[in-house]
């Protein structure tokens, strides 16, 4: 894990209100002693880590930064860029810290930021180049049905809302309470000399948890590696306007056997 | 169509295979009239090329007219005569826009296995590994190109083909090696390696300021054409070609030193012996002694050019000399697009005559004999030009 990634992403007084509940929480649990207390106790343990850390893997995951200002009920951007709607979500809930899979990914790509971030915030894009997607399709306003290839062949379908969206700059996502899978998501835009460069962030509980992750991989779904060839294949689409292939060129493999000439 | 197919080490066929087709929006097709072995072919030959596959097409020097273009081609249509420069490029990227070609990001659809090599994909190839793209070659009847908006350039008619031919790789390579050794007026250029991008660089480099090239190789033929191209010459099988260098420079050594040879040299020295062993028993995947030569010859101060190629990891690699005699180093891929306006002005012009290189002129049906001659440098083989159809 990279500095970034454990980043001050949690505000002053929410640190202090982890560390004490957290604290209360563990020492609860601890002297119980049974199995409630138990959670109890890691539930604490984490409380308190957010608190003496300040870094909260689901705030990262969902694209949202509390470590700054608030104003009318909303929470404002640490760099002053917009402002993040409707943080009390059920999925931070489902999304407990480092049980689930979190990928990050960037990627530079030479194009202007605006066109980039309109491309992804039409999600039904996104299969274009996310291979492990078969489809999105946008329903009501902010709500948009996924659904993506699984492993061995099963098909995982979820709706997902967006939770965070700020013009040119970052759109963030989950999947609503009840989804097969629990998935949260946010991507980044950011001007670098090079072009944009785009950043992912992508916490998912796959089906059967850890056991599916594994599962995952076997079949090739590694998910950095997934996300990092998805974002490769944007960046060819968006600069080169095509995904480079070679699936269909003629090759010795399809010679029809006649007799070599030498 | 006939293609020549890569079917192991030293196993080269011809082969009847399926005729290419548009798969993207940018690419064309284009009906092959002359395509040539490259030597770095021989590197593929010789099986020191990881990743390539029985069954993959060769050949990324060629030409020919076009025959279908994709709907996102519109500056080429069909029968235009074209080269084809060798590294696929998108034309789009940070590395295209900056005129580095060859190291495109878009263009190799396997970036990840380059990336596990070199930590970062270059530029796909034609007919030049998995690892580099995977693309089928052009020695075949046709040849389907990708980006074809970006690479294929248009050639006039009152040149022949063998006059155009080597703007697809040698000569731009060969030119490309003189450029980075920014010549001064008056330099001395040392030259290992007499093969055509050898002999290109020769000639460019005079083209560029040079008032002497040292022209180093052990072929008579291929050192009596570095002689027409104004070289001076040394046998580079002579144990004493670093004494020869600096007592013929008044005991500075040559301005810079290019490495024409690549990653199968051949040397007189106790360290091609140590090479060879290295790489049959898979301790090491390149022989350098070209390479280590040029660096030891080397003034203080000078370039190290180096359009040889090479694959992986070389042992014994002298940098404390490069280091502590300030060397600089400028290698790559060729970056072809750039090169191409400038260098048909030098054809058009009659600077040069790219033709000279040519000692065959074959059939494709003759390309497993051929690939084994050019190998071999039998039959005084210096460059082997195949007709397909």
């Amino acid at each position: 894990m990279n500095r970034e990634d454990m980043g001050v992403n949690i505000g002053r007084v929410e640190r202090w209100l982890s560390l004490v509940a957290g604290g209360a929480l563990a020492a609860y649990g601890l002297k119980r002693r049974q199995a409630p207390g138990g959670a109890a106790a890691i539930a604490g343990a984490a409380l308190l880590y957010r608190g003496a850390t300040g870094h909260c893997d689901v705030y990262q995951a969902l694209g949202v930064n509390r470590a700054y200002g608030r104003a009318n009920g909303n929470a404002f951007r640490g760099d002053g860029t917009g402002f993040i709607a409707d943080l009390g979500s059920d999925t931070r809930a489902q999304l407990g810290g480092h049980r689930g899979i979190h990928v990050e990914e960037s990627v530079t790509i030479n194009r202007p930021i605006s066109e980039l971030y309109r491309f992804w915030r039409n999600f039904e894009n996104l299969p274009q180049f996310m291979e492990h997607l078969k489809s999105v399709a946008m329903r009501e306003e902010g709500i948009s049905h996924w659904i993506a290839k699984g492993p061995a062949g099963m098909r995982v379908e979820w709706d997902a809302r967006i939770i965070n969206e700020v013009d040119n700059k970052v759109i963030g996502w989950q999947s609503l309470e009840g989804s097969m899978i629990s998935t949260a998501g946010s991507v980044n835009f950011d001007e670098d000399a090079h072009g944009t460069r785009v950043t992912v962030h992508l916490q998912y509980n796959p089906p059967g948890g850890r056991a599916g992750a594994a599962i995952a991989r076997i079949f090739g779904e590694e998910p950095n590696q997934t996300i990092r060839e998805d974002l490769r294949r944007f960046k060819q689409l968006m600069e080169a306007g095509e995904i480079p292939t070679t699936e269909g060129q003629p090759s010795g493999r399809h010679a029809r056997k006649t007799p070599k000439t030498a | 169509m006939k293609a020549v197919c890569w079917e192991g080490t030293s196993d080269v066929r011809v082969e009847d295979v399926p005729d290419p087709t548009i798969l993207n929006p940018r690419d064309a097709v284009i009906r092959v009239t002359s395509t040539a072995i490259c030597g770095s072919d021989l590197h593929l030959f010789d099986g020191f090329i990881p990743t390539m596959r029985a069954g993959d097409i060769l050949g990324h020097e060629f030409m020919g007219i076009v025959e279908e273009v994709g709907s996102g081609v519109t500056n080429l249509k069909t029968g235009d005569r074209v080269i084809v420069p060798f590294p696929i490029a998108c034309g789009r990227c940070f590395f295209c826009t900056h005129d580095l070609y060859s190291c495109c990001d878009n263009s190799n659809p396997n970036a990840w296995m380059a990336e596990k090599f070199y930590g970062y994909t270059a530029a796909g190839l034609f007919g030049y590994s998995h690892m580099l793209g995977g693309y089928a070659g052009g020695q075949a009847e046709y040849a389907r190109v990708p980006f074809a908006d970006v690479g294929p350039f248009k050639v006039p008619a009152h040149l022949s083909d063998e006059q155009v031919l080597f703007l697809t790789d040698v000569y731009p390579t060969g030119f490309m090696a003189a450029e980075n050794c920014h010549i001064q007026s008056g330099d001395t250029v040392a030259v290992w390696g007499c093969g055509p991008v050898g002999q290109f660089a020769i000639r460019s480099a005079f083209m560029l300021g040079a008032r002497r090239v040292i022209a180093i190789d052990t072929v008579p033929e291929r050192l009596a054409m570095a002689t027409e191209g104004g070289a001076e010459i040394l046998d580079s099988m002579d144990p004493d070609v670093f004494y020869k260098l600096r007592a013929t420079t008044g005991g500075i050594g040559p301005d810079s030193c290019i490495d024409a040879v690549g990653m199968e040299a051949h040397g007189p020295h106790i360290d091609y012996v140590y090479d060879k062993i290295k790489t049959m028993t898979y301790m090491a995947t390149d022989r350098a002694s070209a390479l280590r030569q040029a660096i030891h010859s080397c003034r203080k101060g000078g370039t190290v050019s180096v359009p040889g190629v090479y694959g992986g990891f070389i042992d014994k690699f002298p940098f404390g000399a490069a280091m502590n005699k300030g060397l600089t180093i400028k290698t790559g891929q060729t970056h072809v697009h750039k090169y191409l306006p400038r260098l048909l002005r030098h054809i058009e012009n009659g600077d040069i005559d790219p033709s000279f290189v040519v000692t065959h002129c074959v059939s494709l049906d003759d390309a497993p004999e051929m690939y084994e001659t050019f190998r071999d440098k039998k039959d005084g083989c210096i460059k082997v030009v195949m007709k397909p159809h």
